[in-house]
């Protein structure tokens, strides 16, 4: 007997069709698109709310807007507004312009000026730096200057129970935490308080998120605003070696990755995808208490798969760099002219330098005019 | 005399109580409906009505109702909008606090059209004394038998529920209200889906303004065509204007549309004209969030004809020369009043009334008042100018629900026509700062 194949709808992608099961979102196509070809990793919008793995999540931070220029074979239309691809479906047909569309690239440099705007850009002192979303999100895509003059909106550092801290300072919003604790637990305990840019992830009247896997907030978060109290401090994840192992733990599925410092482990994680993201979540035992290497079985060196900050050192020998920064550098800046001859001749050195002390007196008595 | 379709009976004493209500022929159209009615031919009635949402977006009602799903063994809601707490707007509340028993009237006739067993009435958290009101007009017309199980013995049942909202504009917008109904915080949700295929509890929901659900018992008493033949175009019927400002009559009034905009600042009838002594500088037509007009553009369109006060001609010409009918917050100001002020107060209440959800319009409400609030106190420069304009635009279009137009469209109307006050502020900070200080140079006046 045959079996029917299931029908599948052919969408474009910035120029690049892919056939992909109904009810696929358009994020999910384009991480398909990337996943098949790691050269194609920065075709996918970048996501700081949408975490695949919770329910409900996405369509806040707006960053993975794109344009539909045609909304389906059916109805070729164009979509009026730039669409959050995160949730929104595929229809057979559809046609995304993603970092072809001037307007969507315009678009997302104002989504990282907003989520800028209130972060307090503590990279330096940041746990989270080089392995941040909003850091990755704003080296692609943010403006070297900030336009803002004003006050920045600060919070009072919060414990929340004794292995997380929060820094709401430094928070964007994304719900993810608050997803991760409506699934974690069957009460609502951590959610956030007053309005607009003064709203604040907070827990119930400082009551702590009581639970096994309450460590997981910090890998969903995707800046520095959860953060590993045991680990506060401790290293500069670029000088951290990741390296997977597992161990046979009776609350979860005990598959980590343990970051050395030397011989110390210093920090427990969940394995995160090439998309940051955390499939199987993690214990608190595991997490903060299994500090040994004696505790686990290793597998071997973790593959840094996100394209990051982090993975500028040692570990991208086997990827190819995106090209995308490396376009937009070569549009923006012109080559440094290096076709001057080699000289190491003394006195013809002597006769160059004279030359151009000469020429740059004159520049500066120009400028003084 | 124009006909009135709300507040004909408006000033009969008594008529909050359902007695006099029912002796000026309230109740009328749930017998009418009930009885010798199906529901689609109400839907019908409304559609050919061509009634267009009052709350603000102008979405044909009879629409918006056909659009709502009716999958088996799923209930059905009806949730009525009385979350008005746009700055200019104060009709529902006139019409909800004078005569409760037109709304109630409405929802039972719109809510046996949609087959919804349980409504909803979102009241704004700050109208206590109005959520009093409706709660004794339902009790009225439950005593009545025109409420609760098996209506005038038809079979229909419907329990009213009155909601007061948390004190939010935000729950103001359709999935907001639904989610802070569900008890939850008002933040709204992601459309698609849109409420009339998953909505309150995740079932099919129409929600519809006060003054739109309102019409319903004048449409099924007298026919949707009679109520197609008032007003221009697809603009039908009557609508509720709020004046503010600086008219010698602000107040409530029921306009049939069509008459032009000039008839309604200056005749007697209406708003009786600008205070004496004083000339018309500019109007916000439909409330705080559409875009400012000077008195010249609001007074023509930019072909030289009349403007006139419906959807279509108030938003002639786009945001270059129009603006929206909107929720009907009609602000009439005077050569007295402050654009950069006036927009500042705008902006200030847009930061305070966002709900954070989403990026653009979190973060860019409070900057746009940030930079604002400098231009106002004299410490902006020329460059703050083109910077609001480009904060706006990049929220414009970008955010979840319209609370972030609704911020963008004002800051950057106001900048569009009356650029040249916000450059006096940052040339002539010492004046501008001064109290009670506005401009007084070049201005287009009527």
């Amino acid at each position: 007997m045959e079996t029917t194949a299931p029908q599948l709808f052919k969408i474009t992608f910035d120029g690049i069709e892919i056939e992909v099961p109904p009810g696929t979102t358009i994020m999910q196509a384009a991480r398909k698109i990337a996943e098949a070809d790691p050269t194609k990793m920065h075709l996918a919008p970048p996501a700081m709310c949408y975490y695949e793995p919770l329910k409900g999540s996405g369509g806040k931070c707006r960053a993975c807007l794109v344009k539909v220029s045609a909304g389906s074979a059916k109805d070729p239309r164009p979509m009026p507004k730039l669409v959050p691809s995160c949730i929104t479906t595929v229809q057979d047909g559809m046609i995304v312009e993603n970092t072809t569309n001037e307007a969507v690239v315009e678009t997302r440099k104002g989504i990282v000026e907003f989520l800028l705007l209130n972060h307090p850009l503590d990279c330096p002192v940041c746990d989270q730096a080089g392995e941040c979303h909003l850091q990755d999100f704003a080296f692609e895509h943010g403006r070297v200057q900030t336009r803002y003059e004003e006050d920045r909106r600060t919070f009072e550092k919060q414990d929340i129970g004794p292995y997380v801290q929060l820094h709401m300072t430094r928070c964007i919003l994304c719900y993810r935490c608050v997803f991760t604790a409506d699934q974690i637990t069957n009460k609502r305990v951590h959610g956030v308080m007053n309005r607009g840019d003064h709203a604040e992830i907070s827990t119930y009247i400082e009551k702590a998120i009581d639970n096994d896997f309450s460590g997981n907030v910090i890998d969903v978060c995707p800046v520095g605003a959860l953060t590993d109290k045991t680990y506060r401090f401790k290293n500069r994840v670029w000088f951290t070696k990741p390296v997977d192992a597992h161990c046979d733990c009776e609350k979860c599925s005990g598959k980590v990755t343990l970051w050395y410092r030397g011989d110390e482990v210093i920090r427990v994680t969940a394995r995160k995808n090439e998309w940051g993201e955390v499939k199987e979540f993690i214990c608190n035992t595991c997490r903060f208490e299994r500090k040994k290497t004696s505790d686990w079985t290793i597998e071997g060196p973790m593959k840094v798969a996100r394209y990051s900050v982090i993975m500028a050192n040692k570990y991208r020998a086997d990827l190819k760099k995106p090209e995308f920064g490396l376009k937009v550098a070569a549009s923006q800046y012109k080559q440094i002219d290096d076709s001057r001859p080699f000289v190491t001749d003394n006195s013809t050195i002597r006769e160059l330098s004279k030359e151009n002390n000469a020429k740059a007196n004159q520049r500066s008595l120009a400028e003084n005019n | 005399m124009p006909v009135k379709i709300l507040t004909e009976h408006i000033n009969v004493p008594g008529i909050d109580t359902f007695e006099v209500y029912r002796k000026m022929g309230g109740y009328t159209a749930v017998e009418k409906a009930l009885k010798k009615m199906t529901p689609d031919e109400i839907v019908e009635e409304v559609k050919k009505s061509g009634v267009r949402g009052r709350g603000g977006a102008g979405f044909p009602m009879g629409m918006k109702w056909s659009f709502l799903a009716k999958p088996e063994g799923v209930p059905r809601y009806l949730v009525c909008n009385a979350d008005e707490s746009e700055p200019g707007t104060f009709k529902d509340h006139y019409l909800m606090k004078n005569n409760p028993h037109l709304l109630i009237e409405g929802m039972i006739v719109s809510s046996f059209a949609l087959g919804a067993n349980k409504s909803f009435i979102y009241v704004r958290g700050e109208l206590m004394y109005v959520i009093h009101i409706l709660e004794r007009a339902i009790e009225e017309a439950k005593a009545a038998g025109f409420l609760g199980k098996n209506i005038l013995g038809t079979g229909y049942d419907l329990e009213l529920v009155v909601q007061p909202g948390g004190g939010a504009y935000i729950c103001g917008e359709e999935t907001a209200l639904l989610e802070s109904l569900e008890g939850k915080r008002g933040n709204p949700r992601n459309k698609p889906p849109f409420p009339a295929v998953k909505g309150l509890y995740q079932c099919p929901t129409v929600v519809n303004n006060v003054e739109s659900i309102s019409n319903t018992p004048w449409i099924v008493n007298n026919g949707g065509e009679a109520y197609a033949a008032l007003g221009v175009g697809r603009s039908t019927g009557t609508k509720l204007i709020s004046v503010s400002g600086h008219v010698n009559k602000p107040g409530v009034y029921e306009i049939p549309l069509g008459i032009t905009v000039e008839d309604f600042i200056y005749a007697d009838e209406w708003c009786g004209g600008i205070r004496p002594g004083h000339h018309l500088k500019a109007v916000v037509a439909g409330g705080s969030s559409v875009p400012i007009l000077p008195a010249n553009l609001i007074l023509t369109l930019a072909n030289g004809d009349k403007r006139l006060m419906t959807y279509e001609s108030l938003s002639d010409g786009g945001f270059a020369t129009g603006t929206m009918l909107g929720s009907g917050g009609f602000i009439v100001m005077d050569e007295t009043t402050c654009i950069v002020r006036n927009t500042l107060t705008f902006a200030r209440f847009y930061h305070h009334e966002s709900c954070g959800q989403c990026s653009p319009c979190r973060e860019g409400t409070g900057w746009m008042d940030k930079v604002l609030d400098r231009i106002e106190h004299g410490k902006g420069n020329m460059r703050d100018i083109d910077l609001l304009v480009d904060v706006a635009k990049k929220i414009e279009g970008n955010t979840i629900c319209p609370l972030g137009d609704a911020a963008a469209w004002p800051i950057a109307a106001a900048i569009r026509h009356f650029r040249h006050e916000f450059e006096w502020h940052v040339t002539h900070p010492l004046e501008a700062t001064k109290p009670g200080a506005v401009y007084r140079g070049e201005m287009e006046l009527v």
